[in-house]
């Protein structure tokens, strides 16, 4: 309550990149912490309850679900979030493939989804089908039906791999 | 067709652009409701009631406000008057007043410095209930007088009847070689969008309110909110952020949005509130449970000679938009196949638990699930292969049905003919081995109401649109993206019109001081109303720079193009000038550039009442195809894959449509495998599981391989010929796979979700020598009106309630 004393605990991680300090209640999650003390509203909240996968950031190059992780917990830790995905200069090849195939529609989601599939593609650059499914199956749209962001996937994976790759007519206008 | 370019080939329609705010998606940079905050911005919570019916007997916020860090409490003395989404149906207030409904209804608003205060807040709210009898059926709905949980409608729990007849029904019947009656129900559930409702609302030193709120129609928001807080409409500014989801399920003037703006001006500080995902839940306004009976007579091939469809819709607790959704579910079932004499009756209940209203389909995925299974029953019954009967019994392109629609173009047979030939359907249907099977379904939808909410004669969508010196287009339109891409949309068609590039456009949108009105982003009516709306002002601002340009190059009007950023003599392409210089030149000649464009829908041929739910612009068309395999050990389905094809008119972004059929398939898979609103013990009205971790929805492991097709069939009211995609693949998908559950396993499931339970029992009942279905075994004996009979078209009707001496003479 706001009369009751709090003691604030305060840290350091490394943010996108940066060396960043930060005071906030000690109960808060991740998820309160960089939304409500850092400001970067990118991550996203659906669920409270770690089902959704809207809160997924990278936590050591690890996907996690930021509302189930405590903000202390992070101390002396790298995180990543969608607002340190791409460069100064340059949008991530998933961000840039999701944004090709439509693979946001409503976006709220999107944040959850790209980091969930960089981590993914960080590990293997040739992931299957399946394997994409399986890495995505902690995150949940309501939007897309995931086949574009499959797809968006499978195509973001191909240009790190320094292949060009055509994309296939069917993609974005259907079956002939 | 309304197609802006003059026969000349089209440079943005029909490409897959990205969408102009798909950077700001990708990369979090989108800013929804819960991402904005303000200066000494204070937190609200609402505490909801947890009894599911009761009045009020006291309530207590005297300790709540003594909590050091809240600020104000309301009740709802705060706010007396009503509201509602129609006109019909003002049934809500936004903190109950003297009784409760459900589970979830609010009693008190709180706002406080931080959301921790303002939930420790909640629990120092004393609130002293006197419990009711509950509601918690359509049975009990349709015979429970007393107590009324409203004191408004048809009569006791009952909110709206209806019934209709066009059409003499005994003969119709006697003219069928095949009659079948079956029994449907449908359970109710959710939209579950991601994005958790929000709203910040903001009361300014110059008394004006400003409320940013996840909704889909800020236009109504405006108008209840005006009413509600006594403001002038001009104090009251409505900014629809981005929704993240939607599906129908904030479509409503909400409780909470009324909550934080009264907050607001008490407090002189800005207040928001963020739904919990429990609360959304309680928000709900999704898919009515439905109970139908479906009648239909047939001719031996197939042709219908006559249909009685009744509905029993519960409809939660409030009014919502339920009496629409009561007619929807009677409206859409002769728009795909011909159903020359057709009657309906549709009851809406009144029961204790969160109002249904518009999910994806709004009123007609129940009724298309009943109907295109009992046409499977039927090709089963005349031994003909459904696909061939439905394809041989399609409804006219360009005709009017026996309920006054005006159709059209159809689409639909190409539909049918592609999927059936890419599944391989006449080498898999009643040929794949015991466990695999294969069935298709058929459906349509709106492509935008024919009519307003309010009636009235104003344009459904206004575009603005200010071209400046530097070449610059801003389109301004009341219009909400809410993910399907309509602020695209309205850039796309006017960089098609004007030449240029549609990422050279900034789009302004959903915002009620800024934007000229558009209704709202429901009845998919969007790409239709708007697009009709932002072709009109951009070929408007054509023809002013198109005189100034023909003036100064000295060509002739008919000569002038635009394209590539270039306005130019077409027999003579290197004579011209940039598109700012040709801006530059009208606005010398005519003063600063900026035109309207708006659209009206055409009226409907039905004059009779009720005519007004189910006439539209235009009608989309879908067929799908599914192909399951069903475990007869425990029931569990699993869909493989799914062959669609949707009659688009034409795409204005192929992407875009793409991604709208997959992910309409999508939440038809979920609708008809697991997704369930239900209710338990405590009489059925404490809602079984109002979180995201037990109401189960499709994640990516269950998600099927989807095949689409899009069929471009333009319609002349279309702009550039495009018809909707946003609700119509949903649709046959939930008929498609319990069509083909049976041609796996042999047996019916009339119900949905149809799941393993469902699949299992009507196993077993096979098993035991009895027929093989799980489904309801009939509809409750109701007394309905005495119908309103409009005789149809095709028989000289005129669209009028017939004369009561000529239905005597007809009886």
């Amino acid at each position: 309550m706001s009369e009751t004393k709090k003691q604030k605990a305060h840290l350091q991680f490394t943010l996108n990149g940066e060396l960043t300090e930060v005071a906030f209640a000690p109960h808060k999650t991740l998820l309160e912490v960089l939304r409500e003390d850092l400001a970067l509203t990118g991550t996203k909240h659906g669920c409270e309850l770690g089902e959704c996968g809207a809160c997924t950031v990278l936590v050591d190059g690890r996907a996690i679900l930021s509302c189930l992780m405590l903000g202390l917990d992070v101390e002396d830790r790298k995180v990543q979030t969608i607002e340190g995905m791409g460069t100064s200069t340059a949008l991530h090849p998933l961000q840039d493939t999701f944004a090709d195939l439509g693979a946001a529609q409503c976006g709220y989601c999107t944040p959850g989804f790209l980091l969930a599939a960089k981590e993914l593609l960080d590990k293997n650059l040739r992931p299957s089908r399946e394997e994409i499914q399986e890495a995505l199956s902690g995150n949940l749209c309501r939007c897309t039906g995931y086949i574009k962001i499959y797809e968006a996937v499978e195509f973001a994976a191909a240009r790190l791999r320094g292949e060009v790759v055509e994309m296939p007519r069917e993609v974005v206008y259907g079956l002939e | 067709m309304k197609n802006g370019n003059n026969g000349k080939p089209l440079k943005v329609v029909g490409k897959p652009f990205r969408k102009v705010d798909a950077r700001a998606k990708c990369t979090g940079q989108t800013r929804f409701a819960d991402d904005i905050t303000l200066p000494r911005m204070l937190y609200a919570k609402l505490l909801r009631s947890h009894v599911p019916h009761a009045l009020i007997k006291s309530i207590d916020v005297s300790k709540a406000l003594a909590l050091p860090g809240v600020v104000a409490v309301i009740t709802g003395k705060d706010l007396p008057i009503a509201y509602g989404i129609l006109p019909v149906s003002q049934d809500e207030h936004a903190l109950c007043i003297d009784k409760v409904r459900f589970i979830g209804d609010p009693v008190a608003a709180i706002a406080a410095i931080d959301e921790d205060t303002a939930f420790a807040a909640m629990d120092l709210i004393a609130v002293e209930y006197q419990r009711l009898k509950t509601i918690s059926t359509i049975e009990e709905g349709l015979h429970i007088e007393e107590p009324r949980i409203h004191e408004y409608g048809d009569s006791g729990n009952v909110h709206k009847k209806v019934s209709l007849e066009f059409g003499d029904m005994d003969e119709g019947f006697a003219a069928a070689d095949h009659i079948r009656e079956d029994f449907f129900f449908y359970e109710g559930n959710t939209h579950l969008p991601i994005e958790q409702h929000a709203a910040l609302a903001h009361y300014d030193a110059d008394e004006k309110l400003t409320l940013w709120s996840s909704t889909q129609t800020p236009h109504y928001v405006h108008r209840a909110l005006a009413k509600v807080l006594e403001l002038a409409p001009t104090h009251v500014r409505i900014i629809a952020t981005p929704n993240g989801g939607g599906f129908g399920g904030k479509s409503d003037p909400f409780n909470h949005e009324v909550a934080v703006a009264k907050l607001a001006m008490i407090t002189g500080r800005p207040v928001k509130i963020t739904l919990t995902r429990e609360e959304v839940f309680y928000c709900h306004r999704g898919r009515h449970p439905v109970l139908m009976s479906i009648k239909t007579g047939v001719k031996k091939d197939g042709a219908i000679t006559a249909m009685h469809f009744r509905s029993f819709l519960d409809g939660g607790a409030y009014g919502s938009y339920g009496v629409a959704s009561t007619f929807y579910t009677g409206a859409l079932q002769t728009v795909t196949y011909t159903v020359p004499r057709y009657k309906f009756e549709g009851a809406r209940l009144f029961t204790n638990k969160p109002p249904c209203g518009p999910k994806r389909g709004h009123g007609t995925p129940q009724p298309r699930f009943a109907l295109e299974v009992q046409i499977d029953k039927i090709a089963d019954d005349l031994g003909l292969d459904p696909a061939k009967m439905r394809r041989n019994n399609l409804a006219a392109a360009h005709s009017v049905t026996a309920n006054y629609l005006r159709l059209g173009t159809i689409g639909l047979g190409e539909c049918i003919d592609k999927i059936v030939a890419a599944s391989d359907w006449q080498n898999k249907f009643k040929k794949l081995p015991y466990g695999k099977g294969i069935g298709i379904a058929c459906s349509s939808y709106l492509c935008g109401a024919g009519l307003p909410i309010y009636w009235n004669s104003m344009p459904h969508s206004g575009v603005q649109l200010r071209l400046d010196r530097q070449g610059g287009v801003c389109v301004m339109c009341g219009s909400t993206d809410i993910g399907q891409g309509s602020d695209s949309v309205l850039a796309y068609i006017v960089a098609e019109v004007l030449g240029i590039d549609p990422f050279d456009i900034r789009v302004i949108t959903a915002d009620t001081d800024l934007t000229p009105v558009d209704l709202g982003s429901y009845s998919s009516r969007v790409t239709l109303m708007t697009g009709n709306a932002a072709l009109q002002a951009a070929e408007r601002a054509r023809e002013l720079l198109t005189v100034a340009v023909a003036e100064k190059l000295q060509a002739p009007i008919e000569n002038i193009s635009f394209a590539e950023r270039r306005v130019f003599d077409v027999e003579n392409p290197e004579v011209g000038v940039t598109f700012a210089e040709a801006v530059v030149l009208a606005e010398s000649k005519f003063g600063t550039i900026g035109t309207v464009g708006s659209y009206s829908p055409p009226r409907s041929p039905g004059k009779f009442k009720g005519a007004g739910v189910g006439p539209s612009p235009a009608y989309s068309y879908s067929a799908a195809i599914a192909e399951v395999d069903v475990d007869a050990d425990t029931g569990i389905t699993t869909v493989e894959r799914i062959w669609i094809g949707h009659d688009i008119g034409r795409s204005i972004n192929p992407a875009l449509v793409m991604g709208q059929v997959e992910g309409g398939v999508y939440m038809g898979l979920g609708e008809v495998l697991m997704e369930e609103m239900v209710y338990r013990g405590n009489r059925n009205v404490v809602h079984k599981f109002p979180s995201m971790l037990e109401y189960k929805s499709p994640t990516t492991m269950e998600m099927c391989e989807v095949k689409t097709f899009l069929i471009e069939d333009p319609d002349p009211n279309g702009p550039f010929g495009a018809k909707e995609v946003g609700q119509g693949p949903l649709l046959p998908v939930m008929p498609a796979v319990v069509n083909a559950i049976y041609d796996a396993v042999g047996v019916r499931v009339d119900e949905v979700p149809a799941t393993p339970e469902k699949v299992l029992a009507a196993l077993r009942a096979k098993a035991q020598g009895k027929e093989g279905r799980y489904g309801p075994q009939g509809v409750p004996a109701t007394n309905w009106p005495e119908p309103l009979k409009v005789l149809p078209p095709a028989e000289g009707g005129d669209g009028r309630e017939m004369p009561r001496e000529a239905v005597h003479l007809r009886d």
